[in-house]
């Protein structure tokens, strides 16, 4: 009893405050006060040396309207759209096959899906843009089999950013997933077809529903991300079909207009807040999204 | 018969699919090696030329390059030291103590989890623009290790769940302190959780494009030099150096991992 009091005596507060204190402080120096700026700057104006000054205006928020930026946030949200949709289709066989294979390379099976990953993203994406090419591989073999006689144009269309887009997030969609079909309980499969269903119905009345969280988690990662990845719209879509990612990146760098740089990431923002609201309400896990 | 005709069907085009996805994820990885190889000096060298070692010889001229090599090491390495270290002291402080605020730091630590990598970006650049921090190694390792520190909390506190803490108060009745605790029963415990933290939080750290790119001033981190090399572009030696870091991550991965595997027994 003695020694059960002598730890109850031990204040926690110290020790608490000494582990959690600096993970706080940093998410706070660098997360939320960075976002509040954001905020702010996208209410700010510029003078006419393009420096940011804090005047209150509207202006920049008017411009998001503009029909231009508009075509772009439409062509952003279906190619993100697209993109989630093709990782699904590619992704849940694959990780079903992977994950209930009975062979004993399993882990290996696994790890091939992230050791291309591994390597420099852009130097990928500039992979496919020299594989697709003119010059490329691609065109070389259909100039050999006679099947063309100028090279085909592949390149620089919203399906070559899509592309880029599923090669670039297929690992988010596919490690939920594995995780939820990996947890699938073996027996309840069996249930279902000493209960008569065919290896249809039960895929859709039961695996479907049980792997659910893994197809809401995956499409959250991919289709997030999806919306930002300005360099995949650069490299293999060619200007011809940019991004939300790619609208922020140019105020920031050649525009020089902050604020409205500011406003647009603030959209951006909205949408991801939007979709990780739905998430939880369809019963998401948060954690699930991390690991 | 003609249900094993079905199977046999069956097993035949799951190994075909899974063939296909595997070639799409390893196609560009092909292209990028193979190119490492290429004889070809001239721009923008795409066109096969023949088989050289050269541009493995000539990459260690290239000073540029190296530079931009040993910047994101060095910007890897300081970035993952302090994201697991801050992330796992916190991670458990988090585990063991109930306190007030507990849900906000959870939900700051799933913001750059799921915002958009260019939100981030470009947030922590206003945020040193405004604070007159000079851009370059230092915001690089600033910005890093914001994105880092979730990935080792969410790697430890896996490991965490289901750690039982009567293990610490027999330690500490047995007369050690909370340090020499911590030390010797506490990280042991953890080491799987927290070595999964570091390695994800340096292969986040050297193929990191987005966040780099608003936050690095003049220094041209690898990924950043190839961004640049793009235009005009990229040259074998850069594909030399890819496939070098791809297997010295190949290789850095197998020997941590069996090394936990020990430790995890």
């Amino acid at each position: 009893m003695a020694k059960l009091t002598k730890h109850s005596f031990r204040s926690n507060t110290l020790p608490a405050l000494t582990m959690v204190g600096p993970v706080t402080l940093w998410l706070a120096f660098f997360v939320a006060i960075p976002l509040i700026y954001v905020f702010i700057m996208s209410f700010c104006s510029l003078d006419s040396g393009y420096n940011v000054v804090f005047e209150f205006t509207l202006a920049n928020y008017e411009r998001l309207f503009d029909p231009n930026y508009v075509q772009i946030y439409i062509t952003s949200i279906l190619v993100a759209f697209f993109t989630t949709v093709l990782c699904i289709i590619i992704g849940y066989p694959f990780s079903f096959l992977i994950a209930r294979t009975t062979s004993k390379h399993k882990a290996l099976l696994y790890m091939l899906v992230i050791i291309p990953f591994w390597t420099n993203s852009l130097i990928r994406i500039y992979g496919w843009r020299s594989f697709l090419g003119a010059n490329g591989p691609l065109n070389n073999f259909l100039k050999e089999m006679h099947l063309t006689d100028t090279p085909i144009q592949f390149l620089f269309n919203r399906g070559t950013t899509v592309l880029g887009m599923v090669y670039c997030l297929f690992p988010f969609m596919v490690l939920p997933l594995y995780t939820a079909i990996e947890k699938l309980d073996k027996s309840l499969l069996e249930a279902s077809s000493d209960l008569g269903a065919r290896g249809f119905s039960t895929f859709t009345r039961v695996i479907i529903p049980l792997t659910m969280s893994g197809i809401f988690s995956g499409s959250i990662m991919v289709f997030i991300p999806s919306l930002g990845y300005f360099f995949v719209a650069d490299i293999l879509g060619g200007g011809n079909s940019d991004v939300i990612g790619n609208l922020i990146e140019r105020q920031f760098q050649s525009g020089n207009n902050w604020p409205l740089g500011a406003a647009l990431s603030i959209i951006l923002i909205l949408i991801t807040l939007i979709l990780v609201k739905l998430y939880q309400k369809m019963g998401g896990d948060m954690e699930s999204l991390g690991v | 018969m003609s249900r094993k005709v079905k199977a046999f069907v069956k097993k035949i085009s799951s190994v075909i699919f899974c063939g296909l996805v595997y070639i799409f994820l390893f196609l560009p990885i092909v292209v990028i090696i193979v190119n490492s190889f290429n004889a070809t000096t001239s721009k923008p060298y795409q066109t096969w030329k023949g088989f050289t070692f050269d541009w493995y010889i000539k990459l260690f001229d290239n000073s540029t390059l190296l530079e931009s090599f040993s910047a994101t090491m060095t910007v890897a390495i300081i970035s993952t030291l302090l994201s697991t270290a801050i992330g796992t002291i916190a991670a458990v402080g988090m585990y063991k103590y109930k306190f007030k605020g507990k849900n906000i730091i959870d939900g700051l630590l799933y913001i750059p989890v799921v915002i958009p990598e260019i939100v981030l970006g470009i947030s922590l650049l206003t945020l040193f623009s405004n604070t007159h921090i000079p851009r370059g190694m230092l915001t690089l390792v600033l910005a890093h290790t914001t994105f880092s520190i979730p990935y080792v909390i969410f790697n430890v506190r896996a490991r965490l769940s289901g750690y039982d803490n009567s293990i610490e108060e027999a330690s500490m009745d047995l007369g050690a302190n909370r340090i020499a605790t911590f030390k010797n029963i506490t990280l042991p415990v953890l080491a799987p959780g927290i070595g999964a933290g570091a390695l994800l939080a340096f292969t986040l750290s050297i193929d990191d494009v987005i966040v780099s790119y608003f936050t690095n001033g003049q220094v041209k981190t690898f990924p950043l030099k190839v961004m640049e090399s793009i235009k005009s572009g990229v040259a074998p030696d850069v594909n030399a150096l890819s496939t070098l870091i791809l297997l010295g991550t190949i290789v850095l991965v197998i020997l941590t991992q069996s090394n936990l595997f020990k430790k995890a027994k």
